[in-house]
């Protein structure tokens, strides 16, 4: 592995669990589409920027794009409070208008400048060894530099807000009645999910953003129900998918940001298959097992109703089930065969028996 | 360029007529079909729809080879509509919510398709296949067969629209009333989904992925502000839709450098930005002029109020009482000479002098009727309520 290959992983990874982070408040408080409005909106901030500083290396252009954010995620809750529109629909009007206006702006005024729509748009992490560097006296990429600078910038504000981010997200109510401001820990939140995307989207582009914001978060969410666990493994997967999603792309010789993408969605598919007690199939086979206990539960209380009475013999026999409980002969033969395999009855001469687990199985189901 | 040889050059100038063929097709059908989207709080599905069409695109022209648009389209609408069902089954079966599946969805998706893309453009033939117009759109390469296809597949798609008007009406407004009456709401959710998705296929080529989304959004957006009705909002939202298309066509036709998607976009923008201030009885200046008008209403009504109590201590009703007096009565100081004078206009109230002003028999009737009937305060009531009322009513079916 040469150093541009490191490197260019150690962006990736940077990017990816500086995107995890915010990504996790964003899946909980339901505005995962926000970090799409806000990832196209911060290159109209990007811009205006560049316009009034005329260079694409101030500072000033990460805080006009933040800013930009912000104004988005407000001007969609404007938008939101007169009434008018839905939430969704109002964040599907404000952004595209905005990214218009700085494709335009771009397309007219830019020309030749490197602000490129398609970089904006897809990213070129290949690149980004090549834009270095000095930081204390260590001579690295541009971009590692300013996204290691953001992720602890996310760590600091996560550490420090942690209980009102927490108290704020789960139960805004409570957090306003304790005097927390959930407006100012909902406009820093939008900040820091602003300046990371300004700062991802030089290096990965702002699609990748949105998928290393939200896939990482969601695929957490789906494994945990603690919100420092959720934390961690979220930042933990955006990191492993960054670093699989090189390799990808190294072997097929595609995009890089696609790649990682394209990762972070089969980490959320496997987890979302196999998951232990959230995933589709954990959730397909507690059905079918439910199925079958209840259905046992059933044949054993219609047997322990029966049982020792003068009827026994003709209400418990095999085939008088199929019109009594009304189950298929198929059915019913397998709801025995699954009641003998663990125990709970026994077949003799065409009737049905409870063994003595099976008469207390019965007798708890029905008491339940 | 002057406006009229501008409109002219849809006539005369046959690249310009055919784009603004292609991107009126193209506002018309997602005009129609998104309000459909917007009504069922889907308006973000468009966003993921067309971001996720673009593996679509990638595949169908690698495994056929053809970057012919109805094949290339076809792709788009089949990932397009794959990316939607995925979005219904993690939304129904996780806990994960709507907005991170559409979050997952379209930026997956788009990734994929991405990797694919570059991908594919190691082999030289690709390189030239015009895929990265579904990117960003390339209104101004529409060809003639382009819009051939867009016109039959988005013709196809309002056909069907219409064919089942009443039960996608019956899908938008109450669901579970169309269900309870044993119609297969699931398989109508399918069928008005997938026509969005067409309508958002035919437009990734002019408009591309990432501004797509506002074609669905703001036409609907724009046309619910001024109608109640599904009829009129969605003959409104192709309206605009249209409008948009054509006019950005001509505006980015008229400047070099101007892409035609986003003035496309910027246009739509602006119709429902207008939409939003000016539309009657919804439109932010109609209810803020509204609202001024019930405030100056109350102010009025509570000055004669206040000078019938003040008359109602003396022998006389009559009997004259300064401006000063009714200032200090009023709890708003503001705005009590305009009442007077507006009183005085209705003939309710004369002036006595420089300063002091008197009820007029019918000041004394009208005030009577107001104020004697109960409670006093209860006078406001008819204004405020009408206020609040204006922007909650939900759409007439």
């Amino acid at each position: 592995m040469t150093v541009t290959q490191l490197e260019i992983q150690l962006v990736a990874l940077v990017v990816a669990v500086a995107c995890a982070l915010p990504g996790v408040f964003l899946v909980l408080r339901r505005m995962a589409m926000m970090s799409d409005a806000i990832s196209h909106t911060v290159l109209l901030g990007i811009v205006i920027g560049f316009f009034l500083t005329r260079s694409l290396d101030s500072p000033l252009l990460v805080l006009g794009a933040a800013a930009m954010g912000v104004l988005t995620v407000s001007l969609v809750e404007l938008l939101n409070r007169t009434g008018l529109v839905k939430e969704d629909a109002a964040i599907g009007l404000v952004f595209p208008a905005l990214f218009s206006i700085a494709v335009i702006l771009i397309s007219r005024f830019a020309r030749g400048v490197h602000l490129d729509v398609d970089a904006v748009l897809l990213g070129e992490l290949a690149f980004a060894p090549f834009d270095r560097i000095t930081f204390l006296g260590v001579d690295m990429p541009k971009s590692l530099a300013v996204m290691g600078g953001i992720l602890v910038i996310n760590i600091v504000f996560i550490v420090l807000f942690y209980k009102e981010l927490k108290l704020s997200t789960f139960d805004a109510g409570l957090a306003a009645a304790f005097g927390f401001s959930p407006a100012l820990i909902h406009y820093g939140l939008m900040t820091l999910v602003s300046i990371t995307a300004v700062g991802a989207f030089d290096a990965v582009g702002s699609i990748l953003v949105v998928a290393l914001m939200v896939t990482p978060a969601a695929t957490a969410y789906l494994l945990t129900d603690d919100l420092r666990r959720m934390l961690l493994l979220s930042a933990l997967i955006g990191g492993l998918s960054a670093v699989g999603g090189y390799w990808l792309a190294r072997t097929l010789d595609a995009n890089i940001a696609g790649s990682i993408a394209t990762v972070t969605g089969l980490v959320f598919l496997a987890v979302l298959l196999f998951a232990p007690s959230r995933g589709l199939v954990a959730i397909a086979s507690r059905r079918r097992r439910q199925r079958w206990e209840f259905a046992q539960a059933m044949l054993l209380i219609h047997l322990l109703h029966h049982e020792s009475k003068p009827e026994a013999t003709l209400e418990n026999r095999t085939d008088h089930l199929l019109e009594h409980i009304r189950w298929s002969p198929s059915f019913a033969e397998q709801v025995i065969r699954y009641g003998e395999r663990h125990g709970t009855l026994r077949r003799r001469a065409g009737t049905l028996l409870l063994t003595d687990s099976g008469r207390t199985l019965a007798r708890s189901s029905m008491i339940e | 360029m002057t406006l009229f040889d501008l409109l002219q050059s849809i006539f005369t100038d046959y690249t310009i007529r055919t784009v603004a063929l292609g991107t009126l097709t193209l506002g018309v059908v997602s005009g129609a079909l998104g309000t459909f989207a917007v009504l069922r709080k889907q308006a973000l599905m468009g966003d993921a729809m067309s971001h996720a069409a673009l593996p679509g695109v990638v595949l169908a022209f690698m495994l056929t080879g053809q970057k012919s648009p109805a094949v290339l389209t076809l792709g788009a609408a089949l990932a397009g509509l794959a990316g939607v069902l995925l979005i219904v089954v993690i939304t129904r079966y996780t806990r994960v919510k709507q907005d991170s599946s559409l979050g997952i969805i379209l930026s997956v998706f788009f990734g994929f398709g991405l990797m694919l893309l570059t991908f594919l453009q190691r082999n030289p033939d690709a390189r030239q296949a015009g895929l990265n117009s579904f990117l960003f759109g390339q209104a101004a390469t529409l060809l003639t067969r382009d819009v051939v296809v867009m016109a039959l597949f988005g013709g196809a798609a309002l056909l069907l629209m219409l064919l089942f008007w009443k039960e996608f009406k019956l899908l938008s407004f109450d669901r579970d009333y169309g269900a309870s009456l044993g119609f297969p709401m699931q398989y109508l959710e399918l069928l008005i989904t997938s026509l969005l998705v067409v309508a958002i296929a035919i437009g990734l080529q002019a408009v591309g992925v990432v501004l797509m989304s506002a074609m669905v959004v703001a036409p609907a957006a724009a046309a619910r502000q001024w109608t109640n009705r599904l009829g009129i909002m969605v003959v409104l939202a192709a309206l605009f839709g249209a409008m948009a298309g054509v006019g950005g066509t001509l505006l980015s036709s008229m400047g070099a450098g101007l892409s035609t998607g986003p003035v496309i976009v910027l246009a739509v923008s602006v119709i429902t930005t207008a939409s939003l201030l000016f539309a009657p009885s919804r439109g932010l200046v109609w209810r803020w002029v509204q609202q001024q008008r019930n405030r100056r209403r109350l102010r009025t009504d509570q000055v004669l109020g206040n000078l019938y109590t003040l008359a109602g201590q003396h022998d006389d009703l009559d009997h004259p009482h300064t401006e000063e007096a009714l200032r200090i009565m009023g709890e708003g100081a503001r705005g009590v000479s305009a009442s007077l004078a507006a009183l005085a206009e209705r003939g309710l109230v004369r002036r006595v002098d420089a300063t002091r002003w008197a009820l007029t028999p019918a000041g004394v009737t009208v005030a009577r009727e107001k104020f004697d009937t109960g409670d006093a305060a209860s006078t406001g009531d008819g204004a405020a309520g009408g206020n609040a009322g204006t922007h909650t009513e939900a759409v007439q079916p």
